[in-house]
């Protein structure tokens, strides 16, 4: 490796999950892990200033970190005054040295292990993306809480249960091999879909777990590039946060896709997701390269009215039958009524009324409002936008709704 | 590791089901609780009565008081266990997922605390 010129902040942010993942494996701990990559990177913020950044930061930083975990064990053994060497004590006496064991074992291996035990079903969702953040990401304890919007003492604990079941239940070590890789890797997908979404919305804080997302999707992809979701997932992630800029008003209203500046859009994430979204597709489609496939069509459309809805039903019907869902059902309805025109799309929503679907979600009303809306039906419109008033509880869609409201109710009268 | 896996269905799944798939069940656990054994997972396990025949027992203030029936009332009910040993928590839950009456009911998975 040649002369390092990243800064530490930067190292910390490249290399912190590398670092823990190949730590645990070294010390069977995600605590003592943790511990020992933060005292080293204490130890770096002491000593690179003088002495310079060495030729290999991970190695050493591992290396470090390493002989710390067995001072601390040591300092341990001796308080507890036991006189057998207890198991991590005598696994790590017998490790050979790590920059050896840099050359001859691919890191690589240890962050799929990582994102594999964090993302394990036997944790529930809510452990699984916050001990991803906190190790594979290495977003702090006070982030993570920022960002869900959960006091910090929460959060905490949330990690320590997660990290006491891995330990007590015997959560192993390891990525999974075929028969259960699919099924595993869906919730790993899920996970890193489900950090995207929190900072999809989100302002300030939150806004940073989309760009962490995306990391998240780019490690993934270059560790199973095979992996058709795993491209379509990182596909539709950046195809969504090219929209970013256009997304939000300066006032901090949300702006539809139709209404978007389509200049402030980001053209290098939207080629790289369109190149991406395509080779997903080639490899075997799934829902999440159907949506990012959906996404593409959008991207392309030099304007709104250029729009090819034709070709986003057909993609949602191919959603649709992947994996059935009222809401990817009412997405549907909204583009056939571009498509086919409103008529046709309100038909689709009242059959999902009239099944009962989707009864506290205030996009179904407000898709209805708009459809009536556009079809210059005032009133109902205004019913409907009243029922979305009823039942959303996000800041922006209350405005969006209340604005939107206020016009059609002008045309009562 | 030492797991115990905690076999829950209702009872009424047991009572209601014919003769021949009573015997069918049986042979299936007979085949199952083999396998295992010869896999070295096998540590122990019984089938127990159902819950109409359990007694449950508290001490309280130094005395005891027995009461008749289960110490919850629940829609399924444990109905029988195996103690097994398994290399980690995936090895656990996929012997678990092979247990005749994971299919009927749930199999809860617990992992012993070593003495």
């Amino acid at each position: 490796m040649t002369d390092d010129q990243r800064s530490l902040e930067q190292i910390y942010r490249d290399e912190w999950g590398r670092i823990v993942a190949t730590l645990i494996r070294l010390l069977g701990s995600f605590d003592l892990a943790e511990e020992a990559a933060q005292q080293a990177f204490a130890v770096a913020l002491e000593e690179w200033p003088q002495q310079g950044t060495p030729a290999n930061p991970r190695a050493w930083l591992v290396s470090t970190a390493r002989h710390k975990a067995i001072d601390a064990l040591r300092r341990k053994q001796r308080w507890e005054d036991r006189g057998d060497p207890d198991e991590a004590m005598r696994g790590l006496a017998h490790k050979p040295d790590t920059a050896l064991e840099e050359e001859t074992l691919p890191f690589e291996d240890d962050r799929l292990r990582l994102i594999f035990t964090c993302c394990h079903p036997a944790l529930n969702t809510e452990a699984q993306v916050a001990l991803t953040l906190r190790t594979l990401c290495g977003l702090t304890t006070e982030q993570i809480a920022q960002a869900f919007l959960v006091p910090l003492a929460t959060m905490a604990q949330r990690l320590v249960r997660a990290k006491q079941k891995i330990r007590d239940a015997g959560i192993p070590y390891r990525t999974p091999q075929l028969p259960d890789l699919p099924e595993r890797l869906s919730a790993v997908l899920l996970v890193v879909y489900l950090v995207f979404n929190e900072g999809y919305n989100a302002a300030g804080e939150g806004r940073a777990l989309s760009e962490e997302a995306i990391r998240l999707g780019r490690i993934l992809f270059e560790l199973m590039p095979q992996e058709a979701e795993v491209r379509g997932l990182l596909a539709l992630m950046l195809l969504n946060e090219a929209r970013r800029a256009a997304r939000q008003s300066e006032a901090g209203d949300r702006i539809l896709l139709e209404d978007q500046d389509r200049s402030l859009w980001g053209q290098d994430r939207i080629a790289e997701g369109l190149s991406l979204a395509e080779s997903a597709l080639r490899l075997g489609p799934g829902p999440y390269s159907v949506q990012a496939a959906i996404a593409a069509v959008h991207a392309q459309a030099q304007t709104a009215s250029q729009t090819d809805w034709p070709q986003i039903v057909a993609l949602y019907d191919v959603l649709l039958r992947m994996q059935p869902s009222p809401v990817v059902e009412l997405n549907r309805a909204a583009a056939v009524a571009m498509s086919e025109g409103c008529e046709a799309g309100l038909r689709l929503l009242d059959l999902l009324v009239q099944r009962g679907e989707l009864p506290n979600y205030h996009l179904l009303p407000a898709a209805r409002a708009d459809m009536l809306r556009r079809l210059g039906r005032w009133t109902p419109a205004a019913h409907a936008y009243r029922e979305a008033l009823a039942l959303a509880t996000h800041e922006a869609d209350r405005r969006f709704l209340t604005k939107r409201l206020a016009e059609v109710e002008t045309r009562t009268y | 590791m030492q797991y115990l896996l905690l076999i829950y269905a209702a009872e009424s799944q047991w009572s209601t089901m014919t003769e021949e798939q009573g015997a069918k069940m049986m042979a299936e656990y007979g085949a199952f609780t083999q396998g295992i054994i010869a896999s070295e997972n096998y540590k122990g396990g019984n089938r127990l009565h159902p819950v109409a025949k359990a007694t449950t027992v508290r001490v309280r203030d130094g005395k005891t008081v027995m009461t008749d029936g289960p110490f919850a009332e629940t829609k399924e009910q444990l109905g029988g266990y195996y103690l097994i040993e398994a290399a980690d928590l995936d090895e656990a839950t996929a012997i678990a997922a092979r247990i005749p009456g994971a299919r009927l009911g749930s199999i809860e998975v617990r992992p012993i605390i070593g003495m």
